[in-house]
């Protein structure tokens, strides 16, 4: 793996690698020192040329916990708004000696231009593209799903998949990068996912994804959820009107109070709530449905650093000098033995 | 499980499943008498091969001190990310880090690994182990010291000394890591060489 552009073409073992070594990620957090030393000396660029505040956050946190250097790169206040293209950007970025490109970008497609040109050959993960992609949202939230999951059935989390869960994705689907990297991350991983939106919210050519798609929230959950993620309604991009009022919205789309105690009627005791933030409370989701005991939007956040020091680790650690001279045969070139 | 075919390499076995028993029942009571009992001991082994080298040493201790309960004494150190060789060497996983409930702040450590040759993963191992709290002691010992070191380090006690060649390769195969042609294997074999 060079590059995490998309969930799409990931593998399960891949899929399975990255949340095994984010397991492993997440225990330096309990530790005295909460540091590791494994990405000394490299440089990671988060480049984001559209505004974010927990997914920058943290990726500079899961890189500076491995001891790499972050330079923050913000659109606003930089030559972009001069109108400094992509290619000049990422070719300064290159001349500075970047090892790693996190790219949030309004375009759908542009981590893959830098990942598909020679413009920087630095690793590139996407960290959002337009209403495309967003991996490392997907890979947290299948983290968090698996720690439930496991916890259910008694099994460690390590190493296991999602055979079964079922996954309930409602909102701003049309929109949502976070619901289209689900999608097929959940679906490697073995989980059944129901799309739950407004015919306008749902991208054309939906039915050819690879889940169920329902207009009706309240039968789905009558159909019975493991786990209910909740999209954004996003306003930034609703440059139409998709329905008539937040308020018709709310009560159809909604995760609302009635709704939180319909799982206790239907004795789905152990569905979890889930949201990639930042809420709109009121419209998507309720408070006393971000605050219960089901919600998991904190544990999101949190896991969202090991995942991303996983993603971090595995891209960056491996043998970064193609075709290097073999040093004879020394013995630190062993892997066996020491 | 590694699942080992027959070698196709020459190589030829220089502890066999006795010797290797012997070897750690020596260690076992070289650890009892550098630290005069068993107060304090904690025994951390390094993945994959010295974590159940230090589950068989931490049940010969017990054996030979029935005060020690085997299960607390024993923990997994992982050096994964601590190494030198990250960025010179394929993507290599990292592996849990399971630590005794006393932890190891004030204790004395005995770090267990299967061959020691260069040295470069003790040091990690050091390095690893400052990150997680202060032992008061840490000693090393390894089932095969093959020499060539490259880091100023030694180990404090040794199941057996192999002079080797830096061509050759030493693989230990324990029970519970490994199989050759399906069958569980106790052995320390040199392969390769002249």
């Amino acid at each position: 793996m060079k590059h995490l552009l998309s969930t799409e073409n990931l593998s399960i073992q891949d899929a399975i690698g990255i949340l095994d070594t984010a397991e492993e990620m997440a225990t330096v957090g309990d530790r005295e020192v909460k540091k590791l030393p494994a990405l000394r000396g490299r440089t990671v660029v988060n480049l984001f040329f559209e505004d974010s505040t927990r997914t920058r956050i943290s990726f500079e946190a899961a890189a500076k916990r491995l001891s790499a250097d972050v330079i923050n790169f913000a659109a606003k206040g930089s030559s972009v708004s001069k109108g400094e293209s992509l290619k000049d950007t990422a070719q300064t970025l290159a001349a500075m000696g970047a090892d790693a490109v996190v790219i949030r970008h309004w375009a759908s497609g542009a981590p893959h231009r830098l990942a598909a040109t020679d413009w920087i050959d630095a690793a590139i993960i996407n960290a959002g593209d337009g209403t495309h992609e967003h991996p490392t949202q997907a890979l947290l939230d299948a983290f968090t799903m698996r720690r439930h999951w496991s916890k259910l059935n008694g099994t460690a989390s390590t190493g296991s998949a999602l055979k079964g869960m079922r996954v309930a994705i409602a909102g701003d689907v049309l929109h949502s990068r976070v619901a289209r990297s689900n999608v097929w991350l959940l679906r490697t991983l073995g989980a059944d996912v129901t799309l739950v939106a407004p015919p306008t919210l749902l991208p054309i050519g939906v039915e050819s994804w690879p889940c169920k798609v329902s207009y009706d929230l309240d039968s789905t959950l009558e159909a019975g959820v493991d786990a209910m993620m909740m999209l954004r309604v996003q306003g930034e991009r609703m440059n139409a009107s998709f329905f008539p009022s937040t308020r018709e919205y709310s009560r159809r789309w909604g995760f609302d109070d009635t709704r939180l105690k319909a799982l206790d009627e239907l004795g789905l005791k152990d569905t979890i709530i889930m949201h990639p933030g930042p809420m709109n409370r009121g419209l998507e989701i309720s408070s006393s449905a971000a605050d219960s005991p089901r919600s998991t939007v904190l544990d999101q956040v949190r896991n969202g650093v090991s995942v991303r020091m996983a993603a971090l680790y595995l891209l960056l650690s491996g043998d970064s000098r193609e075709a290097a001279p073999s040093l004879s045969s020394a013995p630190s070139s062993s892997k066996e033995n020491n | 499980m590694t699942e080992v075919t027959a070698a196709k390499m020459p190589s030829r076995v220089v502890l066999n499943q006795a010797d290797i028993d012997r070897a750690l029942t020596r260690i076992a009571h070289e650890i009892l008498e550098a630290n005069k009992g068993s107060q304090d001991l904690v025994l951390l082994g390094i993945p994959r091969r010295g974590y159940p080298l230090a589950v068989r040493l931490a049940h010969k201790i017990a054996a030979a001190d029935p005060a020690v309960n085997a299960k607390a004494i024993v923990g997994q150190l992982d050096v994964t990310m601590f190494r030198d060789d990250l960025s010179h060497q394929p993507t290599r996983p990292p592996h849990p880090t399971q630590l005794p409930i006393s932890g190891i702040d004030n204790k004395v450590v005995v770090l267990i690994d299967d061959v020691l040759y260069s040295g470069r993963t003790i040091r990690a191992a050091l390095d690893a182990l400052v990150d997680i709290g202060r032992p008061r002691i840490v000693r090393l010992a390894v089932l095969v010291d093959r020499g060539h070191r490259e880091l100023p380090i030694r180990a404090d006690h040794v199941g057996k000394n192999l002079p080797t060649s830096s061509s050759e390769k030493v693989r230990v195969r324990l029970e519970e890591t490994d199989t050759v042609d399906g069958q569980p294997v106790n052995e320390v074999v040199i392969e390769g060489g002249q």
